[in-house]
């Protein structure tokens, strides 16, 4: 299968510091791909710098184009969605609104509004609370909603980082099952970036380990999976 | 009474015009952080343009709208010029960009027309119009001036995707980047805008306060004190808050004036509206430190 993101050399910097060097990956086109790695290892930066959201070099291929160095605007608009770290919510607007900036790039009136129908079935709860402030939804909510927003890109690949922070194991079932249809359904390629190593691995089909900024291991999941000290470091068993 | 009416329909009138610029104040200051003190220079620098596009024989709205469309482009173009490449400097910098814009704007305003008193004309007709013996032909354009102004700016910012964009972009630059605005083009409209509707308040208010380099400065001061009690960063606050002040400063020098006819005892009077606006800000500010529209955000985390 083709790739639709290869990614090598990629180096990024914050300031003087230099927290990436040389990670290199390839995200196959409709798959699910997960990055994992300790606290620190780089993985929010790895995201961070496809986006073009920090200082960069090496180079990042999507769909066969060089996107690196081009504006976080206009990645965007090449439909990559990048769920962030924290979900990003616009609390000051509403939940429409939220949903509604997301097809901002977008002219096409009726595919919007087909978008918006489509993204409610996944996400029913959000349809309910459609006027209410987002600053005031719950932290499984503003996921949803984050995840939904992204959707509103009719993106060709999502950047997911830590879709499960801070909630509870139910709602993260709940998160990851919706993952899984999305890719399904819409064929969106997924980059997963997730301490929840166990969780990351049954939903992924690749993955890849980063520690200190460097690629040390990857692999189909199920191979990663079984790797001891993947086992040892990351699932504790 | 009818002087209590009187007062009341003067300070709606002066009320509008600081509305608009301490609208103009916070549309900077929710997307920037940053309080642009040049803002009454600008719109005075806008309302010389509309004077001179008007002594070149054009009527009073071609001049207006001509000169809210050059004010719209001269926003940007300081936004684009001059503060893009401050974009990380640190606060105090900023500031002293703001001043200096003020002093650039009035001694340029000045050497090109020179410092003398100028009268500027009202667009509305002076009988027929107005409530007799209540409010002035004048002040009650102004009101409704600022009126649709302050609508057709409501409807942009609540109803369209640019003003939905701008709104996000002002909350959350970063996301606002991932979901593809522009977000430096939406800082340079947002400058465009303020300095549009800062032009409308200068026009609006020169025939009344008469047109010359500093006329912007206590309204500036008011405009400030409007915005505060408000809220800062609330647009519909510092509307509010600028008719609160407008009506306010009037009703209390109007009571001054009744005391001292009364008991001969000067308290307060017409001198001392500054002063009041001043010590509202510092009752609002000590009262409610958001103003009194400015919801303290709350956040779920």
């Amino acid at each position: 299968m083709a790739a639709l993101l290869e990614v090598s050399g990629l180096k990024a910097f914050y300031g003087q510091t230099q927290s990436l060097y040389d990670v290199g990956f390839e995200i196959p086109m409709g798959g699910i791909t997960t990055l994992l790695g300790a606290n620190g290892a780089g993985k929010t930066t790895t995201l961070r710098a496809i986006c073009n959201m920090v200082r960069t070099d090496g180079t990042i291929r999507f769909d066969g184009k060089n996107i690196r160095g081009m504006a976080t605007e206009e990645i965007v608009r090449q439909r990559i969605a990048h769920v962030p770290e924290g979900r990003g919510t616009f609390t000051t607007l509403t939940v429409d609104e939220n949903l509604r900036i997301a097809a901002y790039t977008r002219k096409d009136k009726q595919g919007v509004k087909d978008e918006l129908e489509r993204v409610f079935v996944y996400f029913p709860r959000l349809k309910e609370r459609i006027q209410q402030q987002a600053g005031t939804l719950s932290g499984g909510e503003q996921q949803m909603l984050a995840i939904a927003r992204a959707l509103m890109l009719k993106p060709r690949l999502m950047l997911l980082d830590e879709p499960s922070f801070g909630l509870a194991p139910l709602i993260v079932l709940e998160i990851f099952r919706i993952l899984r249809r999305i890719n399904e359904e819409e064929k969106v390629s997924i980059l997963l970036v997730e301490q929840n190593a166990a969780l990351a691995l049954d939903l992924a089909t690749h993955a890849y380990v980063l520690e200190t900024g460097k690629v040390v291991m990857s692999g189909p999941s199920d191979v990663v999976k079984n790797d001891e000290n993947v086992r040892k470091s990351y699932l504790g068993y | 009474m009818e002087q209590l009416l009187q007062q009341f329909a003067s300070g709606l009138a002066n009320g509008a015009i600081y509305a608009c610029v301490a609208l103009a104040l916070v549309m900077i200051y929710v997307s920037t952080d940053h309080i642009n003190f040049a803002q009454g220079e600008m719109a005075m620098f806008s309302t010389y343009i509309s004077w001179q596009l008007m002594s070149w024989g054009m009527s009073f709205w071609v001049a207006f709208i001509l000169t809210v469309m050059i004010s719209f482009a001269m926003g940007v173009l300081i936004e684009r010029l001059i503060l893009r490449p401050l974009h990380n400097a640190p606060v105090l910098s900023i500031i002293v960009v703001f001043i200096g814009l003020l002093a650039i704007f009035n001694s340029m305003a000045g050497a090109f027309w020179s410092y003398l008193i100028k009268e500027f004309p009202s667009p509305f007709p002076k009988s027929d119009f107005g409530i007799a013996g209540v409010i002035g032909a004048h002040q009650l354009g102004v009101v409704l001036v600022t009126l649709i102004v302050l609508g057709l700016l409501f409807v942009f910012f609540r109803y369209t995707p640019l003003g939905l964009a701008m709104r996000a972009a002002a909350q959350n630059p970063q996301m606002a980047r991932l979901v593809g605005v522009r977000v430096d083009w939406m800082l340079a409209l947002g400058w465009g805008l303020a300095a549009s509707v800062g032009a409308v308040a200068g026009i609006m208010v020169a025939h009344i306060v008469y047109l010359e380099p500093n006329m912007m400065g206590g309204i500036l001061l008011y405009a400030f004190a409007s915005a505060l009690v408000g809220g800062i960063s609330n647009p519909a606050g510092a509307v509010a808050g600028g008719f609160i002040v407008g009506i306010l400063e009037n009703m209390v020098a109007y009571a001054g004036n009744q005391i001292e006819k009364a008991t001969g005892v000067y308290i307060i009077g017409n001198g001392e509206k500054l002063t009041v606006a001043l010590i509202i800000v510092i009752f609002v500010l000590t009262v409610k430190p958001a103003g009194l529209f400015g919801r303290v955000v709350v956040r779920r985390v």
